[in-house]
């Protein structure tokens, strides 16, 4: 398996707050790795240092063979990050959101549909994302999520406010992340749940990777 | 995508917005015809003294109407964190800053005329030498969008940049009030020949603005 991202005693400060103190990780291709850890642990940091919005103060930090001590920008269009916001306009329908999002990452407009198709989103296509729910605003970001088909898809509580259906959509994508080459870190309190698709978890505490980094066992996703 | 569909997906997606919203229709042009009502309030009864500041207090009243413009672009740009979004998606930061740059130019050009119909009616001015006025205008127009578009991102992720934006991009664009009054003033007292330096004055500007907007609009989106 090809190694996908590497960090090695990475330092990120937010201000003089080291939010990641020295973090070692690894990743591989088709690995779906559970980030665990309580709140401050420096998850989100993470996720967004990997996907280049949050500068590398020290240390190695090399993210889909691009150097991010040097570079933050080249390896963006091969990831996409799943965060506490959609990064959505509220004026703009679910349809133009995500059709915005495919052409600026250069795909054709089919993905779009494809998405939309995917993540049950079709009753909403022509809904203005200011009026959808949260679930629904989760969901839109997954669909531009997996619209850009990403190498590395970063997903940030990605639990947080989905209904039963979205629930198992998400599991969906977790579960094919493996067959479909794509490496995926979830940031999430749902440990349950994210354990029975992860293939490993690490767990996060102070900005620093402790624990568990063995293989998991992949029973079958539940779907409550 | 080559820069200009890049330009145009990124002005395209910033006017369906204002579209939709209305911002622009039902409260920038409102309030750059009040600005221009409060000055013939003020200014009356002596009608000479109107039509002599006119180009003054119409390119007050546009710079004026730029401050909420460019607050406007960019508070889309904030609500959902869409900024983050932006940067994910691989678009180019130059064809950013002129995708951004170029929908608000063509709000304060939908300005400019009405306030231009205002000018003739309330002030009782003859816009005379029509192509002096309109290249003057023109080019005080691209260096006004390009130059709001730049600080209007430095200010971004400040809590402060409803305050911030005026004090810092009015100082900026003095020149172009300047250049812009004097150039109108020529145009309307019938001596074209006198507004052509002002218009290479202003046109010099809108290139270096445009020039700097898109060299600097990606590190400062960045940093935002």
């Amino acid at each position: 398996m090809q190694p996908v991202l590497r960090l090695r005693s990475t330092v990120c400060l937010l201000g003089r707050f080291p939010a990641l103190a020295g973090l070692d990780l690894d990743a591989n291709e088709g690995e779906v790795v559970l980030l665990s850890g309580g709140n401050g642990a420096g998850k989100t940091t993470l996720l967004r240092l990997l996907a280049g919005l949050l500068p590398v103060h020290s240390g190695e930090a090399e993210v889909l063979g691009v150097d991010l001590t040097r570079d933050r920008r080249s390896h963006r269009r091969e990831l996409a990050l799943v965060g506490h916001e959609t990064a959505c306009y509220d004026d703009l329908t679910t349809r133009e959101n995500l059709e915005f999002a495919v052409r600026a990452s250069g795909l054709p407009i089919d993905a779009a549909t494809e998405a939309i198709g995917r993540l049950g989103l079709a009753p909403l296509a022509d809904v203005v994302h200011g009026r959808l729910s949260a679930g629904q605003r989760r969901r839109l970001s997954l669909a531009i999520a997996l619209a850009r088909t990403p190498k590395l898809l970063l997903l940030d509580e990605p639990h947080a406010g989905l209904d039963a259906e979205g629930r198992a959509v998400l599991d969906d994508v977790l579960a094919d992340a493996s067959k479909e080459g794509r490496t995926v870190l979830v940031a999430s309190h749902e440990l349950d749940r994210t354990r029975a698709l992860a293939t490993r978890e690490v767990v996060l505490t102070a900005g620093q990777a402790h624990g568990a980094l063995e293989a998991m066992p992949r029973p079958e996703p539940a779907r409550t | 995508m080559n820069l200009a569909q890049e330009v145009g997906l990124v002005a395209g997606k910033d006017l369906r917005i204002e579209r939709r919203a209305r911002v622009t229709l039902q409260q920038i042009l409102p309030f750059g015809a009040i600005v221009l009502l409060l000055f013939a309030f003020a200014l009356d009864p002596d009608r000479g003294v109107l039509q002599r500041v006119a180009p003054g207090l119409f390119w007050v009243a546009v710079l004026l109407a730029l401050l909420l413009a460019v607050g406007r672009a960019f508070t889309i740009e904030t609500e959902n964190n869409a900024r983050d979004g932006l940067r994910l998606s691989g678009l180019d930061p130059a064809a950013i800053f002129l995708g951004k740059a170029a929908a608000i130019g063509l709000q304060l050009v939908l300005l400019e005329a009405l306030l231009a119909v205002g000018v003739v009616l309330l002030f009782d001015v003859s816009l005379s030498s029509i192509g002096p006025l309109v290249l003057a205008t023109v080019a005080a127009t691209v260096g006004l969008a390009a130059t709001g578009t730049l600080y209007g991102v430095l200010a971004v992720g400040l809590r402060m940049r409803e305050t911030l934006v005026p004090v810092l991009l009015l100082p900026v664009v003095s020149p172009v009030l300047l250049g812009a009054t004097r150039a109108w003033e020529a145009a309307i007292d019938g001596v074209p020949s006198d507004a052509w330096p002002w218009v290479g004055v202003l046109s010099v500007f809108a290139v270096l603005a445009v020039g700097a907007g898109m060299l600097a609009f990606g590190p400062l989106l960045e940093e935002a």
